[in-house]
């Protein structure tokens, strides 16, 4: 297929490119620039961060599981990109250098993109913005150090993309295995006639079936120019996310209805994969392990999916019908996530080894209402807890109509077995997954009255 | 002077431009071919059949080969030439090489790996560590013991014992760039490797043994690497040879990258451990007698797992003068990944086994741990006291090296000959192995620690803060350092360097140490610079080079600018001598008051320019070329016996850590963390301090979010970074100073300065420790907490207390 891009801010036009050569391998072996490094071809080490702008701004992402067409009509900039035109440093770089922020220098030119676009954007908050690269030799300090030093200096000029290139209409893709519809509506179109066609949207988890399993994809359909299924829509009633929107996205949203949604989304992948990937995405591809339908599960979220010009929907929790099985017909497709509006009990525990950018053990959330005293309504779900993201009816059912209080912790005990028989694997044991399920929810009662439960917000 | 300057790494520009080459990013020419290999999906067997002819026919393929394909065995073996690059039809672990596909992308070399067809014979495989005691798979003939007095008795005597058992994980490097290397044919059967490698000198010697070449037909190239942490000592073995083979068979450019799944299957990491112990103590907690049984799971082959269990034997005292200390190692043979060096070398296990019995004695006494700690010191150092004996010259060696040829003796893995070990005299304080404890610095060092990070206030405020918060608890926890310097393989402990000066003044300079981001570069051109007096950016440090330096010892056991430095110094005072007599010759001056510095040279009442007397000396016929050799003194190691000084002196430090954590979930952080650490008198403080601050948090990593599962068939289940946890930016202690102990090395080092890559890793033994200790006040109970401790050891181990188990 044909398609047209800025790299490092000179047009590049690509024709007959396989819809899924990653941008990474092509920079390296077709561009010559080597800059950007290859650590873990999965999206998980950063060291393959680029910068790609549109008409949102700018965002940090991973080049290892990003496809050409994702780029057709952006801007790239890779670390090569970032000197002036006299070749003068990057303030961030030039930062890099005089704090000692890099060692052996593999992972460093995916840090200084992650922090060039930090420092275009004005964000401080390094912990999250860098929390999808990683190092092994300076422990962090020092490019910490260097970034905070960057900031006190100016965007350069020379960062600013000017013009994106003008493409008109559809992508030309004279292989007919790769389409990239410009609306929803030929989206539906397309998949419908499509039926076996992989749809990518932000490729994060896509991505990885072409670079690990080494799968060639025989059809593909990107959803990433389809702009009206990228709406977020506040109503009195409701919120209503696209499918298309990207977690970024998602995170600013929950900031403001749901906080503890948000906190967790701040641990949600990193910057880099948050930037690509989409809620529709998350909940189409079915995984047990996915952090979101738990939340929008607890949360009463409806589904609505859609062939042709046909639509229904469903809660949530019936969508997952079995482990790698959804209600989704081929040629169907996830196109809006409704969350009910409703006063905000919402809590969202997310386990992991390490708190940033990890895959959930277990991620649980909670949503129960209390009136005098006594629960009204519960929702919990979980996922790392079975086979598909799942609420916790038996725990639920003992827990409506039970004083707030210890009583109903005991009274809930014994519904986490009948709900619940996790597995064990390589991030935790069943026994460990089934004990701190549990103890989620004294978390979540303790926390409603007012104990200190995280250990995020204890201060040296 | 150049040195101790705080200068930025000497690629650091190139670094954060992208433009630093690593090998993956050296051009190369039309028709390289790419390799993959082909692994084993079983633990332990045989290859039953195998069907390679859809790999054959696979887009891209244009080789493959078995190891009946192969010029030799190939053998990638640092130690007992047990490592053939292909299996030879047995097979030993899942993920090890069967078959190597060549093809014209990296790409479709991977993609033609997973078309083979191959059945086995499995057998029962061997595991764990009591399954390989079990099944008496082992290296050595036996466990390896050393002992200092009579620990049994003394345990008897003693009127307190504890006993304990403790589990450690292993550690994946996780270098960012993973092992790589490039073959390139040269006329007359030469051939180039360029190689991401520590050990530049071991990838010749095994290439060349791999195609019959002597020594001198290859080349090895090393610029940097992109992190190596040990895992690069031997385990780039593989791809050099490999690229090698095909270079050779094809005449075209090869180049082998693993993907990093695969460099997690395939590669070696830390060795696991299981240490038993058994401790005697009095009512202050001073110890008696200490019994440790270390069990180290060593994986498939030898590789250096005899020099990394001794390592861990030899930091079984850590800090701590022990009257009676035995030591018992067994080097457990198992069908896992063949575990290799990683920075510390066993060191870090030995060493955690010991601060766990101090801190298990604190707590069955209710006492502060860094009370008791400080109780056990060692002595400090006394620079009033006479010199010691500096014992007999040296003996010719008992027992000769295999000389056979397969071996490198240039390997940590060689078997080095029976040294000789003069005891040491009476009345000086020694180690379990005999070796004087003559530089000690920790109870000074300790003092200044605790006092800089308020150490008595904060244990007072944690303890009274856990009274008051029933769900999270903190802990506290100051531990020392004291790391042995040296290879115990003594002959390993010399180096040679090149260097040139040109007849513009500018200096070029080549020594055996390899860059993988240490810093080592800049340090050892900071040497260069302050001998010729001269401008740093007149010194161009070049690749390291087989060509250049032959006969290099590995960049390890954190000697790489204590040997380095001091070749380069060596062959700089050669030249800078032999410009100092031609101009006193001119000048009729006297060669000795000849001055180098600031860009000039000073001679009698001229001045002239560094420049101008290389011009001077080239027209004067004067060699402006020299190597320099360099061997550590003093040291001498029988390591059978256990006896003798294997190091040439100790590297000093502390940490204190403060955490805080979950008791419903387990779930903890890092909250503040002081370091204080003896580089002696540093060759760049900046990159010292980059290296503490490094290896505390990887160290810190090991024992906490960096778990390695393999499952009952052995296949290891995290290996990849979405299963893999390293410490991520957010884990750094939100608090973190870090400060140089200012000091000299009291032995005649380069500049005084002091090695610094390995012992601050195991500042990170303080996190672990702090986590003890915040689950110590969930109970009564000694938490005996297993490493690393994720949020559900932790979990678990607060369950335990709880319960007063």
């Amino acid at each position: 297929m044909d398609i047209s891009f800025l790299l490092n801010g000179e047009r590049v036009e690509l024709r007959g490119v396989s819809p899924t050569r990653t941008a990474l391998d092509w920079l390296r072996e077709e561009r010559g620039l080597t800059g950007t490094k290859e650590g873990c071809n999965e999206g998980d080490c950063g060291a393959c961060t680029v910068m790609v702008s549109d008409a949102r701004g700018s965002r940090a992402v991973n080049a290892c599981i990003l496809f050409l067409p994702q780029l057709h009509g952006k801007a790239l900039r890779t670390v090569e990109g970032l000197a002036g035109p006299g070749g003068e440093m990057h303030p961030v770089q030039e930062a890099m250098v005089t704090h000692h922020g890099s060692q052996c220098g593999f992972c460093t030119p995916g840090f200084v993109v992650s922090m060039a676009n930090a420092h275009l954007k004005g964000d401080t908050g390094y912990d999250d913005a860098l929390a999808g690269n990683l190092c092994r030799c300076t422990g962090y300090a020092p490019i910490i150090r260097a970034a905070e030093a960057a900031a006190e200096v100016p965007v350069p000029g020379w960062m600013d993309e000017g013009a994106l290139p003008e493409v008109a209409g559809s992508v030309s893709s004279r292989d007919m295995t790769a389409h990239v519809p410009d609306s929803v509506d030929e989206l539906a179109e397309l998949a419908a006639r499509h039926p076996n066609a992989t749809l990518v949207a932000g490729a994060t988890d896509v991505g990885l079936w072409v670079t690990k399993q080494l799968r060639d994809l025989p059809e593909v359909i990107f959803l990433n120019r389809c702009l009206d299924i990228q709406e977020i829509e506040v109503t009195d009633d409701a919120i209503r996310i696209g499918a298309g929107v990207t977690m970024d996205r998602v995170l600013d949203l929950m900031r403001e209805y749901f906080p503890s949604y948000a906190e967790m989304l701040r641990r949600y992948g990193s910057g880099q994969v948050r930037a690509a990937a989409t809620i529709g995405g998350n909940i189409a591809n079915g995984s047990p392990i996915g952090d979101n339908p738990p939340v929008l599960i607890a949360l009463g979220a409806r589904l609505h999916l859609r062939y042709r010009d046909t639509r229904r929907e469903m809660a949530l929790e019936h969508f997952f019908l079995d482990y790698g099985k959804q209600d989704r017909y081929p040629g169907e497709f996830v196109e809006t996530i409704e969350i009910p509006r409703q006063p905000d009990r919402l809590r969202v525990y997310k386990l992991s080894k390490r708190f940033d950018q990890d895959i959930s053990a277990v991620c649980g959330a909670f949503n129960i209402q209390v009136e005098d005293g006594t629960v009204t309504e519960a929702r919990i779900a979980f996922g790392g807890m079975a086979g598909i993201p799942k609420r916790a009816e038996a725990v639920e059912a003992a827990l409506v109509g039970k004083p707030w209080n210890d009583e109903a912790v005991v009274a809930a005990w014994d519904g986490w077995e009948a709900d619940f028989q996790p597995m064990s694997d390589m991030r935790a044991s069943s026994e460990y997954r089934l004990l701190a399920a549990r103890n989620m929810l004294t978390r979540y009662l303790l926390e409603d009255l007012g104990a200190a439960t995280n250990v995020r917000e204890v201060r040296p | 002077m150049s040195v101790t300057k705080p200068l930025p790494h000497d690629a650091a520009a190139l670094h954060v431009t992208g433009k630093a080459r690593y090998i993956d990013d050296i051009p190369v020419p039309p028709g390289c071919l790419h390799l993959a290999f082909g692994l084993s999906e079983i633990a332990a067997g045989h290859i039953a059949g195998i069907d390679l002819s859809d790999v054959r026919s696979a887009p891209g393929v244009v080789g493959v080969w078995q190891a009946a394909d192969l010029p030799s065995d190939c053998d990638c073996s640092p130690s007992l030439h047990d490592e053939p690059l292909l299996s030879d039809g047995t097979l030993h672990y899942v993920g090890q090489p069967v078959f190597l596909v060549a093809a014209t992308s990296h790409l479709a070399a991977r993609k033609a790996v997973g078309r083979a067809k191959i059945t086995y014979e499995a057998r029962e495989p061997v595991f764990s560590v009591d399954a390989a005691l079990a099944a008496d798979t082992r290296f050595e003939e036996g466990p390896r013991i050393w002992e200092k007095g009579d620990a049994a008795q003394a345990l008897e005597a003693a009127p307190n014992v504890i006993e304990g058992s403790l589990e450690m994980g292993g550690q994946e490097h996780f270098y960012l760039e993973g092992q790589a290397a490039l073959a390139l044919a040269q006329e007359n059967g030469d051939l180039l490797v360029h190689s991401s490698t520590q050990h530049p000198t071991e990838i010749q010697h095994k290439v060349a043994h791999a195609l019959h070449l002597p020594m001198h037909a290859v080349r090895v190239e090393t610029r940097r690497m992109g992190g190596g942490f040990g895992g690069k000592e031997s385990q780039g073995n593989a791809l050099a040879i490999a690229c090698a083979v095909v270079a050779s068979a094809t005449g075209r450019p090869a180049k082998m990258r693993y993907d990093r799944d695969d460099d997690m299957v395939i590669t070696g990491k830390r060795h696991d451990f299981r240490i038993d112990y058994s401790a005697g103590f009095d009512d202050e907690g001073k110890l008696l007698a200490v019994d440790f049984v270390q069990y180290a799971r060593c994986g498939w082959a030898q590789d250096l797992s005899i020099p990394v269990a001794d390592r861990a034997m030899l930091h079984a005292d850590n800090a701590y003068d022990i009257p009676a200390l035995r030591v018992e190692s067994h080097r457990l043979k198992t069908n896992t990944q063949s575990a290799t060096a990683y920075r510390g070398f066993g060191g870090p296990q030995g060493m955690l086994g010991i601060e766990r019995v101090l801190d298990h004695v604190a707590h069955a006494l209710g006492r502060d741990p860094l009370e008791v700690r400080r109780a056990n010191y060692y002595a400090d150092y006394d620079d009033t006291r006479p010199g010691l004996d500096p014992g007999p010259p040296p003996q010719p060696p008992a027992t000769l090296p295999d000389e056979s040829g397969d071996t490198d003796l240039t390997s940590r893995g060689a078997p080095g000959p029976v040294g000789h070990a003069p005891a040491a005299p009476a009345g000086v304080q020694t180690t379990h192995y005999g070796q004087p404890v003559e530089d000690f610095i920790l109870n000074a060092l300790t003092e200044k620690l605790a006092e800089s990070c308020g150490y008595a206030e904060r244990r007072a405020r944690v303890a009274q803060w856990n009274e008051e918060t029933p769900l999270l608890k903190r802990g506290l926890a100051l531990t020392p350092v004291k790391f042995g310097i040296s290879f115990t393989l003594t002959h390993l402990n010399q180096a040679g360097a090149l260097v040139h000066v040109y007849q513009d003044g500018s200096v070029a300079m080549n020594h055996g140490g390899t860059e993988m981001g240490q810093g080592l570069f800049q340090k050892v051109a900071q040497v260069a610079a302050a001998r010729f007096g001269i401008p740093l950016d007149m010194v161009r440090i070049t690749a390291t080079d087989t060509a250049k330096v032959p006969n290099t010892s590995a960049t390890a056991a954190s000697s790489g600018s204590d040997l380095n430095g001091m070749a380069v110094q060596v062959a700089c005072d050669t030249i800078r001598d032999r410009m100092a007599e031609h101009l006193a010759g001119l000048y009729q001056a006297d060669a000795a008051e000849v001055l180098f510095a600031d860009g000039y040279v000073h001679v009698g009442e001229a001045t002239l320019s560094f420049a101008e007397v290389a011009k001077l000396c080239y027209e004067g016929r004067v060699s402006l070329s020299s190597t320099g050799f360099y061997k550590t003194p003093k040291v001498e190691w029988d390591r059978i016996r256990g006896q003798g000084r294997p190091f040439y002196y100790f590297a000093y430090g502390a940490a204190c850590t403060e955490v805080v954590l979950d008791t419903l979930t387990g779930e903890y952080r890092i909250l503040r963390t002081d370091i204080l650490h003896d580089a002696g008198s540093s060759l760049n403080p900046a990159l010292d301090i980059g290296q503490i601050e490094g290896g505390y948090v990887q160290g810190a990593g090991w024992l906490t979010t960096e778990e390695l599962v393999w499952d009952d068939n052995g296949r290891l289940r995290t290996h990849a970074p979405s299963t893999y946890k390293i410490p991520a930016c957010s884990d750094r202690p939100e608090i973190f100073n870090v400060a140089l102990w200012d000091g000299r090395n009291v032995e005649e080092t380069v500049y005084r300065s002091k090695a610094v890559g390995e012992p601050p890793f195991m500042l990170g033994i303080s996190a672990f420790l702090a986590l003890s200790d915040a689950i110590g006040a969930c109970g009564e109970a000694y938490p005996a907490l297993d490493a690393p401790a994720t949020p559900e050891r932790v979990l678990m181990a607060i369950r335990k207390v709880q319960d007063g188990v």
